[in-house]
């Protein structure tokens, strides 16, 4: 079950990096910002998977809703501020 | 359970796989947070669930018990937050002007909106 989770969690670490490239060579503003969004997500699932693994759960999860709160309030506030009017 | 938990840890990691291809092929930012905004929310759904269904089959102790409604909580959170903040983002992008993609170039709506 370990090895189903690495591979699980190398997919995931994949895709993150596939959303970094949106994040850093994004058209515009709201693309860089949904792609910091997605790499925060993926994380959340990866932390979880790094709780099995090193079989401290407990510990693990505190930290993935941490990182839940974090990414919702980052991604309002970036919309809230760093989008203004005719600057895309 | 534990097949269970594969199933609904695979089927979350298919739809975070075919969100994140569509935010790199479609055309422009309406689309991507289409394929974005949903395919996130239920794949992360799926996958929290698949884990607290696989924390369970190491025995009903309160610890894990505690554990696996802990990540419940997170799935429910992330399942009202992801949508309202997609909304909001989404929202302050129509408001600066970001215009949707149409196949020959042409507005499909009246702008600036009234």
């Amino acid at each position: 079950m370990d090895n189903f989770f690495l591979v699980i969690g190398l997919i995931l670490g994949f895709l993150s990096l596939l959303a970094l490239y949106r994040a850093i060579f994004g058209p515009t503003i709201v693309d860089r910002i949904i792609g910091v969004g997605v790499v925060g997500t993926n994380t959340l699932v990866i932390l979880l998977l790094m709780g099995f693994i090193y079989k401290r759960i407990d510990m693990f999860v505190d930290i993935s809703l941490l990182y839940a709160i974090l990414n919702f309030i980052g991604v309002l506030i970036f919309a809230k501020y760093f989008v203004r009017k005719g600057v895309h | 359970m534990v097949i269970a938990a594969i199933a609904l840890i695979s089927m979350g990691v298919f739809f975070l796989t075919a969100g994140t291809i569509g935010f790199l092929r479609f055309p422009d930012f309406y689309s991507r947070m289409h394929a974005t905004g949903k395919c996130d929310t239920l794949g992360v759904v799926l996958s929290l669930t698949g884990l607290a269904l696989y924390n369970l089959h190491y025995g009903l102790s309160l610890a894990s018990i505690l554990v696996s409604i802990k990540i419940i909580f997170i799935a429910v959170f992330w399942f009202l937050a992801n949508p309202t903040a997609t909304h909001a983002l989404s929202r302050s992008a129509f408001e600066s002007e970001v215009t949707p993609w149409t196949k020959d170039g042409r507005p499909v709506i009246e702008w600036p909106p009234k």
